[in-house]
């Protein structure tokens, strides 16, 4: 992803251009598809299976993984742990793209996607665990455009209006935090209503907080993540400040992760217990339960706590991309493979092709939408005439 | 143990969540101290 292919909006045929390049055409024209022939044309969903990766990667995953933004801004305007501050704008930015992309994502999934406005305009529906997803994310996203635009502001120069919207920033912040784990949780509450179809060792009355508590050590790892790849594509676009501040911020944010991972990992093995699950750990959904309570959850904690230990910001890092994928895996298991496990072979799911190409698709443009602000408005950096705490 | 009743099986299952509770208690305070011992006052 060089910086070089994006300089004062000449395009470069760089290596990542060409790749997004093909990508996003490949994505327009399933797009069409998609839009043209309906669900069946380019999915293999089913009555039997009416969420698939849409749901289970680009919302589960996308929501989960943008947590940073209010785990983050928490952080720094709640608990008063300024020295992360720098952390702030690219978490908000990754958290804004990512749910601004779930809700893209959303369009394709539901069959008519002109009526997302529907819970909130025509019926309230307010005593379903879904109208509270809904509603939640779209203030939510409300809430993370608000949280933004003071960067574009500056970027645009309007002063005065991004001076307001500034002094906003603490009721915005405790706004995100109660949106967010309201929704969270809630993700994970959509799979208390079907105890028959979740596989028991992933089904618990605790999925609610397995979701909440995951979202928290996945915004963590994200911003770690991002912070470790931004380092590598926009070194020169950082200011002192930001460089000054990564060490701590990745140390900081390490320590946060493991012991977050620490509580997660009890409270699987109290939920294992709640319900007497412990036979199904013989079988094989139980070997490949315990592939994710030990190598995706116990040994991420580990790697991130020796790394914390050590001052190893390296381990750290790799405990963060590890822990992130192990995320992913959780939400795959919840959402697709331990989900109608007593299904025969036949009757499972598995991903159409097309579906995955909008998957990449939207993931792609993400990367390109982040390439694009980072390069052009003071994320990294404090804007010149800017420089008031924010 | 043999769980013949709603009771049986929530006095079995409380009873594994208070041990492990105990264990979660002590851990996490064990935890904290090996990721913060090291660390600069």
């Amino acid at each position: 992803m060089s910086n070089e292919g994006t300089t004062a909006g000449k395009f470069q045929m760089t290596p990542f251009n060409m790749v997004a390049g093909v990508i996003v055409i490949l994505g327009v024209i399933v797009t069409i598809l998609r839009f043209t022939g309906g669900l069946g044309a380019v999915t293999n969903l089913t009555d039997y299976n009416p969420w698939g990766i849409w749901i289970g990667f680009d919302l589960l995953v996308g929501v989960a993984l943008s947590a940073g933004g209010f785990v983050t801004s928490a952080a720094v305007y709640i608990f008063g742990l300024k020295k992360y501050h720098s952390a702030v704008r690219p978490a908000i930015l990754t958290a804004f793209l990512g749910y601004a992309l779930v809700v893209l994502a959303l369009h394709y999934d539901v069959g008519r996607p002109w009526r997302l406005p529907y819970p909130f305009i025509v019926q309230q529906g307010t005593s379903s665990v879904l109208f509270e997803v809904g509603a939640c994310v779209a203030l939510y996203l409300t809430v993370l455009f608000i949280e933004w635009s003071p960067t574009a502001m500056e970027w645009l120069g309007l002063k005065k209006i991004r001076g307001i919207v500034i002094k906003l920033t603490l009721l915005l912040t405790i706004f995100g935090v109660i949106l967010s784990t309201l929704h969270q949780s809630s993700l994970g509450a959509l799979f208390l209503i079907a105890p028959s179809k979740l596989h028991p060792l992933w089904y618990s009355k605790y999925i609610p907080i397995y979701f909440f508590v995951s979202a928290v050590i996945a915004g963590l790892s994200m911003v770690i993540f991002e912070s470790t790849l931004s380092h590598r594509y926009f070194h020169d676009k950082m200011d002192e400040t930001h460089l000054a501040e990564s060490r701590g911020v990745t140390l900081g944010f390490g320590k946060a992760a493991a012991y977050t991972l620490a509580g997660y990992f009890l409270l699987k093995v109290i939920g294992v217990a709640a319900d007497n699950d412990w036979h199904y750990l013989a079988t094989g959904y139980g070997a490949w339960f315990l592939v994710e309570l030990l190598g995706f959850i116990a040994l991420p904690c580990f790697v991130y706590a020796v790394g914390v230990r050590e001052k190893n910001t390296t381990l750290i890092r790799w405990a963060a991309a590890w822990t992130v994928l192990g995320i992913i895996l959780n939400r795959f298991n919840i959402s697709l493979i331990a989900f109608n496990y007593h299904l025969p072979a036949s009757e499972r799911y598995f991903p159409h092709w097309m579906e995955v190409v909008i998957s990449v698709f939207i993931v792609t443009l993400g990367l390109v939408l982040f390439r694009f602000i980072a390069t052009r408005m003071p994320i990294f950096y404090e804007a010149a005439g800017y420089d008031d705490a924010h | 143990m043999d769980i013949y009743t709603l009771q049986d099986f929530f006095t079995f299952t409380k009873g594994v969540i208070y041990i492990l509770v105990i264990i979660t208690l002590i851990g996490l305070a064990g935890f904290w101290r090996f990721l913060t011992e090291r660390d600069e006052d």
